[in-house]
């Protein structure tokens, strides 16, 4: 026996839904369009071809292309080593690669000003070495690997968790070396989450503000980048060009969210192909 | 000490871990143990001095304030979203379950000035609000509307899977006992319910606390009245006021990790007692 359904209430929470997402989710985006096409197509392209515009889209390119890279790399590394080895202090290691999502990006930017900054502890190397590090690439760098450093390891750690290691065992048994089980069955087998993880990685370095504006010092065509770039435009009052810069950012995040929903089906059903061993814990 | 690499070599292991761990020190926990060793450096009364400041008692009452409004009314419009995607079929469904994502992948900047435009007072709704009278933009309301955006899908999707996960069993064995629908609503589902809700909310509330990008920009930053804290860091680093910073990120820095840690902590232990 079931209740049955009232559609009264079933219609009235999902036009409660529709409008929600309509006032919350939707009209900003469009408003971002409707701002950045105001005065016409031309002054669209414009303000997008700014030599200002340019030079923060390719140091956005630039911080992304190192930090993500990395991140990928230890990411995978450290989702490997939570869950296919025993050791003491592994929940300690496990919280502090998820730390950053619990610090403010303006702490976390404040953070590296006080060890690398005016009075900061790494001074003396800094200027026996002769290089900034603060209002400087490197800052923004740095500033970008400490916030999106958990996203590939959270994505891959449940997921290499319900997979075990019985084919690794296998492979090894039949005298397979390290390199060749990482690149023949790790990688394989976590490719699309790994390429889930790496798409929101890259999403949120690109679009980082509150951490990279604390570091960059808004110098604009050398450390701005483009989340950095909409803020002075816009506080300039230079609105279609503060909309427009914003616009391509939201390229950016439809294309993450449409990539992200893609990826979703694939790895359910990557992981519901029949296995018996795969939900034993890798223990 | 309880160590176990098999079937991979002592020499693997060995190398995995010290390069996570070398990397993890580097990023991480040097700049982080860094800050705290710092605060030490200034001690303890010039710390508590900097909390007596006026301006920084009004971003403490005005960020943990509009942050908690904005947490409850995430609750509510994130059980809402959560249980009308579970529950129910209609069209746009997919569409609508995609695009709550969307807040944590919108640069918060861009999520910022768009909210402003939207709700200042020649925005679109906005402007309807300033027939009546009411400003949002430029006032805590706009703030927690900022919040309100960055926060929800955190409710949305701590509460998903596990209503997903809602035996129908109980609620069928409620009707036929001869509860009625309300009763089984609010004696059955909602106590299942609010331990996700609550945890989806903390950490919309942890999220709203330290959140710049989308909220410096509909704030206005008037200070006193509408200065978040982390502006207020900002504002003192630029003046090269670091203990007033740091002593700001102290405090934001230790709430957030306590809500993260008894989070894990309070998960662990009521995985032991369900199934």
């Amino acid at each position: 026996m079931k209740p049955k359904e009232s559609l009264l209430i079933k219609w009235s929470l999902v036009i409660s839904v529709y409008l929600f997402c309509f006032l919350l989710l939707v009209l900003p985006l469009i408003n971002v369009f409707m701002e950045a096409f105001a005065d016409g197509l031309l002054a669209y392209w414009n303000a997008i071809s700014q030599d200002h515009t340019l030079s923060a889209f390719l140091l956005t390119l630039k911080v992304a292309l190192i930090a993500v890279p990395l991140n990928t790399i230890i990411g995978i590394l450290a989702a490997f080593l939570l869950s296919r080895f025993i050791f003491p202090g592994k929940n300690i290691l496990l919280t502090l690669i998820e730390s950053p999502f619990a610090v403010s990006p303006v702490i976390a930017g404040l953070i590296f000003v006080l060890i690398f900054g005016r009075e900061g502890w790494m001074r003396p190397v800094l200027n026996f070495l002769d290089w900034e590090i603060i209002f400087n690439t490197p800052g923004l760098v740095i500033a970008t690997i400490f916030i999106t450093f958990p996203f590939v390891t959270k994505e891959l750690l449940p997921l290499m968790q319900s997979q075990g290691n019985e084919e690794e065992e296998a492979a090894i048994l039949l005298n397979a070396s390290f390199f060749k089980v990482f690149t023949k069955i790790i990688i394989p087998n976590i490719k699309w989450g790994l390429l889930y993880g790496i798409v929101l990685c890259n999403a949120r370095a690109m679009g980082e503000f509150g951490a990279v504006s604390v570091i960059s010092g808004h110098i604009r065509g050398k450390t701005n980048t483009l989340p950095l770039e909409v803020e002075i435009l816009y506080n300039e009052y230079n609105s279609v060009g503060a909309f427009a810069t914003a616009s391509l950012l939201v390229l950016l995040s439809i294309l993450t969210l449409i990539i992200k929903s893609i990826l979703e089906r694939k790895i359910n059903t990557s992981t519901l192909e029949p296995s018996p061993n795969l939900t034993q814990d890798a223990k | 000490m309880n160590f176990q690499f098999r079937p991979y070599s002592k020499l693997t292991f060995s190398l995995t871990i010290g390069l996570v761990l070398f990397y993890t020190s580097m990023i991480i926990l040097i700049p982080i143990l860094g800050l705290f060793i710092k605060t030490f450096e200034f001690g303890m009364s010039d710390l508590m001095n900097v909390f007596k400041e006026q301006r920084i008692q009004d971003a403490l009452i005005l960020s943990f304030g509009t942050s908690l409004i904005a947490a409850i009314i995430n609750m509510i419009l994130g059980f809402l979203f959560a249980w009308t995607l579970v529950r129910y079929k209609f069209p746009g469904k997919k569409i609508i379950n995609s695009l709550i994502d969307l807040p944590f992948m919108l640069p918060t900047a861009v999520a910022g000035i768009s909210l402003t435009s939207i709700y200042s007072n020649n925005g679109w709704i906005g402007s309807y609000f300033h027939n009546f009278g009411i400003q949002i933009a430029y006032t805590p309301i706009g703030i927690i509307i900022a919040l309100v955006f960055v926060g929800f899908p955190f409710v949305v999707r701590s509460v998903q899977p596990v209503l997903e996960e809602l035996p129908k069993e109980l609620e069928e064995s409620a009707y036929c006992l001869g509860a009625t629908r309300f009763q089984t609503f609010y004696k059955i589902v909602l106590p299942y319910l609010i331990p996700s809700c609550l945890s989806g909310a903390s950490m919309a509330f942890a999220r709203g606390v330290g959140e710049y990008g989308s909220v410096v920009f509909i704030s206005g930053n008037i200070p006193g009245k509408t200065e978040i804290l982390p502006l207020l860091i900002i504002t003192k680093l630029e003046q090269y006021e670091y203990t007033q910073a740091t002593a700001i990120a102290l405090l934001m820095l230790t709430l957030s990790f306590s809500i993260m840690l008894s989070l894990n902590f309070w998960q662990a232990r009521r995985s032991r007692y369900l199934i």
